[in-house]
């Protein structure tokens, strides 16, 4: 800075967000074009052609452009290997598909249903019809229409000159700006090209902060005006306190620098979790797949504390067949033998509709028909489940727990538990994400022998705040006191339940909160038994948690319970961790 | 018009990546080629070289389609596109 006075007088030189992954690093900005608005329709004061423009002059411009496509996704499809290049060429075919095109030229002619219509809009409308007929024809066919939307996205950008949507190619690694990314855009991003995310909207919760955590990308989330700062320019961010500072000076280039060697000495975890007393904390990992699942073991995972069991089912019309069920859990039985498996049964429905099982027409889907309670309207897919959980089990060694999402009484916990004995299950459980489970856990766990928290959806139904909604990110923190104050009732009810009965009824956390180190330590003190988190924050979780005793943690954990807000608890946490400042968490 | 019959010999059928090969070979020719299932009739018959159509025909392993085009050269040009559904191009 010179004198103060900033030359790019236009941007602000520091952006401040939610800090949802930590991490510092500098690096050039690439931004995410935006998503492809929809051409206009002819009519209400929209030419159907551009001036000087003929149905034949647009026809042209649509076959350029769909060779340009066609072109690019080739070349793309040249740089990728296996599976993802097969996907590319033949998505590459799709952009000059003479059914897409054809269609889309004759919807130019002004004897065409509705008049006629510029190059733009009738590709547009060409693909919408294209992609309903695959959609129609179900399975297969079905799936392929997302491919022709995105082929059609890709012409209507190549028309207006814009660049492609989704994430960006470069070939140097870059920091990806983006108002928020969707579920798809997690499948083409590449870690190895990029160093950090940074978007405008979203909160802790999104689809960003969950990819970032997985990926171990430092990410800041809610930062408003970050999708404004131009490509190329040199940003610093600090994914743990949320900022974003453009043109970094030599300070902030030496701590990103120092946090890189940190980072890899932090990067393994050996495999058993103790606090500084020798206080034993079972570190687990939240898996999807077998893959995530050998992933997990190779990173010292003690085991899995939540199998999403949505992997098996998402992109499907219908029902896995039990043996395709049998088959996927064992692979991920089968990279922990002799380790504890919490299975976590389908949790379709709200952000996770699965045609077969839930009601896309739902006024308020967060509140409707998902997780355990699909089984109230479609009966018999749990049973099944669980049938063919008990089966991997049997041909495996792991330990096996099951529990059901969106368990809200002690009714239920006594229903799901009764279907798991039927279905020979040991240890049923329950997921803590209602308030209202938190609340009467002592009920719920005299019918169920474990609880673990899921801290994502207990925060956003706590606050009543939707977790993908950008401008509630700071009401959708699992530092609020009110969530704070349900993991202890949480854990009280559990030591209530667990005099009454004789039992033991561990409390566990699988949300994103057990992957803050400085919330872990939080957890540990309330009473939480074992936490789960992504692979990737097992070794910095592991480090902190080794840092402190239990009763250290107890007071570290009144201290965030009394504190009257979120960012109070946070600060006074963090100032009670020296060792997260050392290790730049 | 000529017309030729040919049996689906890749595993998969015709998707993926034995329907891009053929797609991409129907469309490099100068003439309109259709494709239809056996049995079906005539006017019914799809573009070749449309990915899309391919995909959308469901040609599993063992069936038998007809190929149709007219016009200078169609007889060795559904030669040569018989002889590409009728390799197995899985077993690479």
């Amino acid at each position: 800075m010179n004198n103060g006075v900033s030359t790019a007088a236009t941007l602000p030189v520091q952006f401040s967000g939610v800090g949802v992954a930590s991490g510092r690093v500098v690096g050039p900005v690439r931004q995410m074009p935006k998503p492809v608005q929809e051409p206009a329709a002819p009519g209400h004061g929209v030419a159907p052609l551009p001036a000087g423009a003929t149905a034949e002059s647009e026809g042209l411009r649509i076959k350029d452009a769909a060779k340009s496509v066609k072109a690019e996704l080739r070349a793309r499809a040249e740089t990728a290997s296996g599976e993802g290049r097969e996907v590319l060429e033949a998505t590459a075919l799709m952009a000059a598909d003479p059914m897409l095109i054809k269609s889309a030229i004759k919807l130019l002619s002004a004897e065409a249903d509705g008049g006629a219509r510029t190059a733009e809009r009738a590709v547009w409308e060409a693909g919408a019809a294209v992609a309903a007929k695959l959609t129609a024809l179900g399975g297969y066919m079905a799936e392929r229409a997302t491919d022709v939307l995105d082929v059609r996205a890709r012409i209507v950008c190549e028309l207006r000159g814009l660049p492609a949507p989704g994430i960006p190619s470069a070939d140097a690694p870059f920091i990806l700006a983006a108002e928020d990314l969707a579920p798809a855009d997690t499948a083409t991003l590449d870690p190895a090209k990029v160093l950090a995310l940074v978007t405008s909207s979203g909160g802790p919760q999104s689809h960003t902060a969950i990819l970032a955590r997985a990926l171990g990308l430092p990410a800041v989330v809610a930062a408003p005006g970050v999708d404004e700062i131009a490509d190329g320019t040199e940003i610093y961010v600090d994914g743990a306190a949320g900022t974003i500072t453009v043109e970094p000076g030599d300070e902030l280039r030496a701590a990103a620098e120092a946090w890189s060697v940190q980072a890899s000495a932090l990067a393994a975890f050996n495999g058993s979790n103790t606090l500084a007393d020798g206080f034993v904390l079972p570190l687990l990992a939240n898996v999807g797949t077998g893959a995530d699942a050998v992933k997990a073991a190779a990173a010292g995972a003690e085991g899995v504390g939540l199998l999403r069991t949505e992997f098996c089912f998402l992109d499907r019309s219908e029902e896995p067949t039990v043996a395709e069920q049998i088959e996927a859990y064992g692979a991920v039985f089968a990279a922990f033998p002799g380790k504890k498996v919490v299975v976590r049964t389908l949790d379709a429905g709200a952000d996770k509709p699965l045609p077969f099982l839930t009601n896309a027409d739902e006024p308020n889907p967060a509140l409707g028909v998902r997780g355990y309670r699909t089984d109230l309207t479609s009966p018999g897919v749990l049973a099944r489940q669980l049938e063919a959980i008990a089966a991997a089990e049997a041909a495996h060694s792991a330990e096996v727990w099951v529990m059901a999402p969106m368990i809200s009484t002690a009714e239920e916990a006594a229903t799901f538990a009764s279907m798991c004995t039927a279905a020979g299950l040991k240890t049923p459980g329950v997921m803590v994400e209602v308030p209202s489970a938190a609340l009467t856990s002592a009920h719920i766990l005299r019918e169920a022998s474990f609880a673990s928290l899921g801290t994502n959806d207990l925060t956003q139904y706590a606050m009543a705040a939707d977790r993908q909604l950008g401008p509630l990110a700071t009401l959708n923190d699992p530092w609020q006191p009110a969530v704070l104050a349900l993991v202890k009732l949480t854990a009280d009810g559990a030591s209530l339940a667990s005099a009454a009965t004789g039992l033991p009824k561990p409390v566990g956390v699988c949300g994103e909160a057990a992957a803050d180190p400085a919330l872990a330590v939080v957890l540990a003190g309330l009473g939480v038994a074992s936490l789960s988190m992504s692979a990737r924050a097992l070794a910095a979780v592991a480090a902190v948690l080794a840092t402190v005793t239990l009763a250290q943690a107890q007071e570290l954990a009144a201290v965030a319970l009394a504190a009257p807000s979120a960012a109070v608890a946070r600060a006074a946490v963090r100032d009670g961790l020296p060792i997260l400042a050392e290790l730049g968490l | 018009m000529s017309e030729r019959t040919a049996t689906i010999a890749s595993s998969v059928g015709l998707h993926a990546r034995p329907a891009a090969i053929f797609a991409e070979a129907a469309g490099e020719l100068d003439l309109e080629v259709t494709i239809a299932m056996e049995g079906e009739p005539a006017d019914e018959a799809m573009d070749a070289a449309s990915i899309l159509t391919l995909m959308s025909l469901g040609a599993a392993h063992g069936d038998r389609v007809v190929l149709r085009a007219e016009g200078a050269g169609a007889d060795e040009a559904l030669d040569r596109l018989v002889q590409i559904l009728e390799t197995d191009h899985d077993a690479a």
